[in-house]
């Protein structure tokens, strides 16, 4: 079974006047089909206002569907008595890390939603633990969140979602706030999180460098998925990427314009490293 | 020069338990019309040291000039520093309140005091500098994109004249088009107006194209200020210190160590892509 099935989902943003009539009717969802296996580490990617937060809120039933539907774990996200389970099976993180930190200490921080779900203390202190050493932070347990950098801020709110086992954690731009050195912090722990725990992520990013990792990229513009492939396979396609506002790494777009000047590359380098490898095999 | 610090200082909280050297010993000069980027980790003391440049915040001790004028001097008219000095915040467009593009504008001017045909002239004229058509003017400014809203936000800054402008992670959010708009239209201002530009970014494959000089900040100290193929060039240095060099100056670092001869000062794609093709005789 998958752990996120989207099926025909279509969701409408609709606007009413003072009457209650409706003016407008925005479709931010437009029959997205998207299926997600556990364990996977997918991607998706889009302009601002393509829709993919909207997405992501179905995901965890902030939002529901205004059409067709959306399955966690085999749950219906539009049945009521599904919602307090399929929140425990998908976490979220958000873009800025302060507003999603509520204590003063690190440890009560992450302690937060465990506490709220009705586990034991002893079993809460546990998955503390756990979760702190799971995203490299066990050492600041007692530092007050105000003393973190920007990336320490955001591992603790993903240790805060850790701690409630959720299978699946899907990610809203986690790194949009963050320094380099955050940013690579924020997913290297999203990567091994994915490898050791085998949680199931999903990435909403407007970094390109940061989905090559991901097992599959979907690309989303005005409410449709548009590309979906391997990484390589979408950045192999550097025009058209462009043409829904996105991007590809740098290192990417210099092989795309080493091979546009007639260099014999492979398509889709991803890497610094592959980008050498090819050069070293030209030199030879 | 336009702006000099010197051996600039800020405290916070000073005295007390909590006291924190948010910026130490702080000298340099900015030339009228440059492009500079300030570059560092979260927490080292960029938007401190911004908000200084237009008298936000008083510094504990250390003098700054602009124009030659001491700005702590007596009598110093702050405001007119600040309609000289225009800072951009981050996430500007959480600012805008008006019911329209047009009146969010127009509200800066009004408050220097001119007359209203002067303020619309200038709003007007700020929103075509940003590339906001007339179509939008009477737009609620809540139903733009978030690359437009932080245009119109840029421009309400714009729109009382400055100098020099400031702008605090003008691209953090935006889809790498959005990013790549609002980065071209500033180097625009920069060329075509003469604005002098102070950016703060973390993204340094986009300061690389822009600046002029990059000022890096570490723990509230400002500890290189030189060309962005000077300051790259110590990319060692610069992961120490939470930050990174462009993917592409990695390339040619990497390829210097496996024994290629290359210059390694390439920042940008261009400028790595020619000097690729060298080492392959294209």
């Amino acid at each position: 079974m998958e752990m996120i099935k989207v099926k025909n989902l279509t969701f409408e943003y609709i606007r009413r006047d003072e009457e209650g009539n409706v003016e407008s009717i925005n479709k931010a969802i437009d029959n997205v089909n998207l299926d997600v296996k556990k364990g996977d580490f997918i991607a998706i990617l889009g302009a601002n206002g393509s829709g993919k937060s909207t997405l992501a809120k179905h995901i965890n039933a902030i939002l529901y569907p205004t059409d067709g539907g959306v399955w966690v774990n085999g749950m219906n996200t539009a049945e009521e008595k599904n919602l307090w389970e399929i929140r425990q099976t998908a976490g979220m993180v958000f873009q800025n890390p302060d507003n999603q930190i509520i204590a003063t200490v690190v440890e009560e921080d992450v302690g937060f939603g465990p506490e709220n779900l009705g586990v034991p203390t002893q079993e809460i202190w546990e998955r503390v633990e756990k979760s702190l050493e799971a995203v490299g932070m066990l050492e600041f347990r007692n530092s007050s969140p105000n003393k973190l950098s920007g990336g320490q801020k955001q591992r603790v709110a993903i240790a805060g979602i850790m701690a409630m086992k959720p299978q699946c954690i899907v990610l809203d731009e986690p790194t949009a706030m963050l320094d380099p050195n955050g940013r690579k912090e924020v997913i290297a722990t999203v990567r091994e999180l994915n490898k050791k725990e085998n949680v199931t992520v999903i990435l909403i990013t407007h970094h390109m460098d940061e989905v090559i990792y991901a097992d599959k990229v979907f690309v989303m513009e005005r409410g449709q998925v548009k590309m979906e492939g391997t990484p390589r396979e979408i950045f192999t396609r550097v025009d058209e990427i462009k043409k829904y506002r996105l991007d590809a790494p740098q290192v990417t777009e210099l092989a795309y314009e080493l091979k546009k000047a007639g260099v014999n590359l492979p398509d889709g380098i991803l890497t610094v490293e592959e980008l050498i490898e090819a050069i070293k095999l030209i030199k030879k | 020069m336009q702006i000099i610090f010197d051996k600039v200082n800020y405290i916070y909280s000073g005295g007390t338990a909590f006291a924190r050297h948010a910026i130490k010993d702080i000298s340099f000069s900015i030339n009228k019309g440059e492009f500079i980027g300030l570059i560092g980790h979260t927490g080292s003391g960029k938007s401190t040291l911004i908000q200084h440049m237009n008298g936000l915040i008083k510094a504990t001790n250390g003098h700054i000039y602009f124009n030659g004028q001491d700005i702590y001097e007596k009598n110093y008219d702050l405001r007119k520093l600040r309609s000289k000095v225009g800072l951009v915040f981050q996430y500007p467009e959480h600012q805008l309140f008006e019911t329209t593009v047009f009146k969010d504008v127009v509200f800066g001017p009004t408050n220097l005091g001119l007359d209203k045909l002067e303020c619309e002239l200038r709003a007007y004229e700020a929103l075509k500098m940003v590339g906001i058509g007339d179509d939008l003017l009477d737009a609620s400014p809540f139903e733009l994109s978030g690359g437009q809203k932080r245009r119109v936000a840029i421009a309400g800054v714009l729109a009382m004249k400055p100098e020099v402008l400031i702008l605090d992670e003008p691209t953090a959010g935006l889809d790498p088009r959005g990013r790549d708009d609002i980065l071209e239209k500033i180097a625009e201002l920069h060329r075509d107006s003469g604005l002098t530009i102070i950016l703060v970014t973390h993204s340094m494959e986009d300061i690389a194209n822009y600046a002029d000089r990059l000022f890096v900040m570490n723990r509230g100290e400002l500890v290189m200020q030189d060309t962005a193929k000077v300051v790259f060039s110590h990319y060692k240095e610069l992961e120490q210190m939470h930050l990174a060099a462009p993917q592409v100056t990695y390339v040619m670092n990497v390829l210097k160590d496996k024994g290629y001869r290359v210059n390694t000062d390439a920042t940008t794609i261009d400028e790595a892509k020619e000097e690729i093709l060298k080492l392959l005789q294209y």
